[in-house]
């Protein structure tokens, strides 16, 4: 990737390994994360289509019960703590946020740095809970199950979880500072980018709720260490407890997880119909929003957990209010693209496909949230189906339409439009062929976490394994045409997509520190109706950057 | 850059403003995780409120009053370092943060003699030790133990961090801007106050209730 073509770009400055595991730069810290993300994107998948290939009939051939408790938890493990809360964060917040607020660097490069470092001992120290003799909790390592029966390397994954929280709290603190304190001159809060919004609520969120996770896994690595017994009924403790605190941070979580995506495809469907982002400030402050509503639903987890009906009805309804801003979100984004002019780049197609999975899955969490339906639909397929929709369907799919969008600016090449588009298509049907079948299972009572199943629910089953290999062909697809463009791609101009936002306003890949000149802003986000844009499309700078 | 630590900031003063902003952010991350703890003691009060009291009972007043005062006046010094380095006074500052950090050993010191003496009585269900407990109601008794070590070493561990932090500013002193050190003395004093207000909330909650 290093040659003369690159130098003066961030990506000049050097290429030996001390020049990437050393470096402060904002960017190349992202890129850490990116390579090590993906790596785990692609283990936790490997392990979820071991279980679809098992589930393809009804009886355990495969895998053992106790082999398969194990894959579906550290599927979710990988999946859920390794990638899915640093994901867009920690890759494209990394290398945006800064860019998009005009600022050299993020506010402590070094504790950047350092947050990386400690997501890969966290990880690598859970993964060798794995390489060890795995855990067979599920993700959400429920007391007294992780306390007093499981028989796995519990404590260390959830010590590994743990360690993986401060770095998710480093990026949250770090993201947070550097929004309030380095926006440049002109840019105010109401000029942000949603993107820079998400990534603000969701660093509050990681700020505020991690170390109630911390605190529970603490107590967990407690009582299997040292015997306090702090959820162990026979010691005077209480099993229930830690559901309460475990959903207390992990609610929040999921929003940790999807709210950046939300940022990226507000990003991505304004420039792509060429129109302003409708409801601006309704967007912006619905993302404040769903952070403050989402610590107050921890409770619709535990419908049947043996919880009051009073607190039960209330939670209930508190989840249906945090319905209220992802509709506003939804509806805004829509009407964003009434009367545009819309063209299908990849990134637009991945982003349309967010919009379609991310409301049919958050349609069924209405399902969910009330207290009778959730009683039928309880640990069956029905939830795997809701939650895969929004994380996967969504925030996957929101992840690659901003790695598809903002690719040309990370690495200065352009990708091959035509497999992006087949990409972007093949990961749609699979996703869709895959998931859909398990709302059915679930509605007809399947439940979740078994090998087996009775041979009536074979039909569907067979249907998701095989979406399930048409999906794993969607998403190894771009790791060839990128990775391919990474060294024959064409070059990138700096603002191909003709889009608004200042990280467009410098070179792709963009220098060491950001901006040549420091930018100043005079406009509103997501000016596409402005007079002057039709100029800009050829020129690489604004006027204004200059001044 | 003009003397900042990191490249993304224009002045020093500004710099400080955002390591400043940082440590509150990094405080209310903290309040959340003991905010937690103490939740879960709460809870295990309400339901378990008379066994708890008779547990309490089995904390050494006289240390634990002790270490409060410790804490308090370790704070002090650290605000009095605050205010030496806002008036360039670098020589007194340093004083002033050896004896913070001196009296955050003597808090830990002291900590350490009642763990030993708890241990000593049969008190502490860690480890598989024996818990030797002759007050009523003794298995709500030894969750109040369990709690009351979980409480304590997680807050003992934050005073490490303190002092080990100090230590360091101590160490790198001679190198550091004037700027620097007072971005560093105003940021960890932050800190400090924190952990002993911490203590200020555990203290009554552990030793005091119902006396």
């Amino acid at each position: 990737m290093t040659n003369a073509a690159m130098s003066g770009t961030y990506l000049g400055e050097g290429s030996g390994p001390r020049a990437w595991l050393l470096t402060t730069d904002h960017k190349r810290v992202a890129w850490l994360y990116l390579v090590s993300l993906t790596a785990f994107f692609f283990l936790g998948g490997a392990m979820a289509v071991l279980m679809r290939i098992e589930l393809a009939t009804p009886a355990g051939d495969l895998v053992s019960d106790d082999v398969y408790n194990r894959l579906f938890s550290l599927h979710g493990i990988i999946m859920v703590w390794f990638f899915l809360v640093p994901s867009i964060p920690a890759s494209l917040g990394n290398f945006l946020l800064p860019l998009m607020i005009g600022a050299r660097d993020l506010a402590f490069p070094r504790l950047n740095l350092a947050s990386w470092y400690v997501f890969i001992s966290g990880s690598l120290f859970a993964l060798f809970a794995v390489v060890a003799g795995g855990v067979d909790t599920g993700w959400t390592f429920y007391t007294p199950l992780s306390t007093l029966y499981a028989n796995g390397w519990v404590s260390t994954a959830a010590f590994g979880v743990f360690i993986v929280g401060f770095s998710t709290i480093m990026t949250g603190i770090n993201f947070i500072v550097t929004v309030h304190t380095l926006r440049a001159p002109g840019l105010t809060w109401f000029r942000l980018p949603i993107f820079v919004w998400t990534l603000y609520a969701t660093s509050l969120v990681m700020v505020l709720a991690t170390p109630v996770l911390a605190a529970s896994l603490i107590l967990i690595v407690l009582e299997r260490v040292f015997g306090i017994g702090i959820f162990n009924p026979a010691l005077g403790g209480d099993p229930l407890l830690f559901q309460h605190l475990f959903w207390f941070y992990s609610h929040p979580a999921v929003y940790i997880m999807i709210l950046p995506g939300m940022g990226v495809v507000s990003e991505v469907l304004p420039c792509f119909s060429r129109r302003p982002l409708f409801g601006y400030k309704a967007v912006a402050m619905s993302s404040i929003a769903i952070a403050v509503f989402g610590f107050l639903v921890w409770g619709h987890h535990m419908f049947v957990s043996g919880q009051s009906a009073y607190a039960g009805v209330v939670f209930s309804f508190l989840s249906f209010c945090v319905a209220i801003p992802s509709a506003i979100k939804v509806f805004n984004w829509s009407l964003t693209l009434r009367k545009g002019e819309i063209s299908f780049e990849t990134p637009m197609l991945y982003a349309l496909f967010f919009l379609a999975l991310f409301t049919f899955g958050g349609l069924a969490g209405l399902f969910l949230a009330s207290l009778a339906v959730d009683v039928h639909v309880h640990d069956t397929y029905f939830v795997i189906a809701h939650f895969h929709y929004i994380m996967v369907g969504g925030m996957v799919t929101a992840y690659m339409a901003g790695l598809h969008f903002w690719w040309p600016k990370m690495t200065g090449r352009m990708y091959s439009e035509t497999a992006g588009r087949i990409a972007a298509t093949v990961t749609f049907i699979g996703f869709n062929l895959t998931f859909f079948p398990q709302y059915v299972l679930g509605f007809d009572g399947m439940p979740r976490r078994y090998h087996t199943y009775p041979p009536e629910f074979q039909f569907w089953n067979v249907l998701s394994s095989a979406g399930a290999v048409v999906l794993a062909i969607g998403y190894l697809m771009p790791l060839f045409y990128l990775g391919w463009s990474l060294f024959r791609g064409a070059r990138a101009p700096d603002n191909p997509w003709n889009a608004t936002g200042l990280e467009w306003q410098t070179g792709s890949p963009p220098p060491p520190h950001n901006f040549e000149t420091m930018p100043v802003v005079t406009r509103p986000a997501y000016a596409y109706d402005m007079k002057g844009l039709e100029h800009e499309r050829f020129s690489p700078h604004r006027e204004e950057a200059a001044g | 850059m003009s003397g900042t630590e990191s490249i993304a900031f224009d002045t020093p003063q500004r710099e400080r403003r955002a390591d400043t902003f940082a440590m509150w952010v990094f405080i209310g991350s903290e309040a959340m995780l003991f905010g937690a703890i103490f939740l879960v003691f709460l809870v295990a009060h309400v339901d378990f409120g008379p066994a708890f009291a008779a547990a309490s009972k089995h904390l050494s007043l006289p240390l634990g009053t002790f270490n409060t005062a410790v804490l308090i006046t370790s704070s002090f010094t650290m605000a009095l370092a605050h205010r030496l380095a806002l008036q360039r006074r670098w020589r007194a500052t340093v004083w002033a943060l050896v004896v913070t950090s001196g009296l955050g050993l003597c808090f830990l010191v002291v900590k350490g003699i009642e763990y030993g003496k708890e241990i000593g009585e049969g008190l502490a269900p860690l480890l598989g030790m024996p818990f030797r407990y002759a007050g009523p109601d003794p298995v709500h008794a030894e969750f109040f133990f369990g709690l009351y070590f979980a409480m304590t070493s997680l807050h003992a561990l934050h005073l490490i961090g303190g002092i080990v932090v100090i230590a360091g500013m101590i160490a790198l002193w001679r190198t550091a801007s004037p700027a620097n050190r007072l971005r560093r003395v105003v940021t960890v004093g932050l800190y400090w106050h924190f952990v002993d207000i911490i203590w200020v909330f555990m203290f009554p909650v552990l030793y005091l209730i119902n006396r």
